[in-house]
């Protein structure tokens, strides 16, 4: 019950940080991706605070201690190579993002607007993310 | 500088950054979107239920976002067509390379995750890439 209600309310959290932050409307996502145009820099802000939160729980706390509140251990990703796919993963995530205005959290709380291009991202991308685990073995120790 | 809007980024971010810790002290686990989709869309045995309840207050987040502010969701000038090309890389792609913009570009980097670092930088640049073919070779809406 506890585990229910601190996952519900994050996921709350994060739709509404993500709204507060203008990472749902795509055309600022997109004017953050324009460097060579009207750069738009205000998502650099969304990742300073999201990543100072973060950065602080992790090693001000997490790291001090030996599990997590409500499971025995932690389970980070603890991969550390440079390799193909995750280059190939992030270079063709950008160009998706870049082409759309869409990440997959911002395109999951569009899903609320009704929007087609909101039900479209999503439906593509969960095509997108179907189509690699019907060939590839999971490996959720390297899960971001 | 367009549009510059850097208090509500900083507001919001401290609010996914408040969102992430609650997973990680509580749960242990990296609070990656493209993750946890992709753990509900095919759940693994021994999986704890925290997947499909953030991904519900997710949901429910972009209700009361809708209800309450509507305006808080902008149109995208990207063609449907485009759009679905831009779901499938972007779903595909964040399995690929283990992460998007929350679990790289937020949990990894916060974590001082070179592999997160590299992909961030990486999937900034092809997004502004993507962008200025769009945009400036295209001549794609603005």
């Amino acid at each position: 019950m506890k585990s229910a209600i601190i996952s519900f309310s994050s996921g709350i959290m994060f739709a509404i940080g993500l709204g507060i932050a203008g990472m749902t409307k795509p055309e600022k996502v997109m004017g953050f991706l324009d460097f060579t145009g009207q750069w738009d820099a205000s998502l650099m802000f969304v990742m300073v605070g999201a990543i100072a939160v973060s950065a602080l729980a992790y090693h001000f706390v997490a790291k001090k201690r030996a599990s997590p509140l409500l499971v025995e251990s932690w389970h980070l990703p603890t991969k550390k190579d440079i390799d193909r796919p995750l280059l190939l993963g992030a270079a063709l995530f950008g160009v998706g993002w870049g082409l759309g205005g869409f990440c997959p959290g911002p395109g999951v709380v569009s899903l609320a607007t009704g929007s087609l291009p909101a039900v479209v991202f999503v439906a593509a991308m969960l095509v997108g993310m179907m189509g690699y685990s019907a060939t590839h073995e999971r490996t959720p120790q390297d899960e971001e | 500088m367009h549009n510059f809007t850097p208090l509500p980024a900083l507001l919001g971010g401290v609010l996914i950054g408040l969102a992430a810790t609650l997973i990680l002290l509580f749960e242990g686990k990296v609070a990656g979107i493209s993750g946890i989709l992709a753990g509900v869309l095919r759940p693994a045995p021994g999986d704890r239920a925290w997947r499909p309840q953030f991904l519900a207050g997710l949901l429910v987040g972009g209700v009361l976002l809708q209800l309450m502010r509507p305006q808080t969701f902008g149109a995208t000038s990207a063609s449907l067509g485009a759009v679905a090309v831009a779901g499938l890389l972007v779903g595909y792609g964040t399995r690929l390379g283990s992460g998007c913009t929350s679990g790289h570009g937020v949990c990894g980097n916060s974590r001082l995750s070179v592999r997160s670092m590299v992909a961030t930088v990486t999937f900034i640049l092809t997004g502004a890439v993507t962008v200025f073919v769009a945009r400036k070779l295209l001549g794609d809406a603005s």
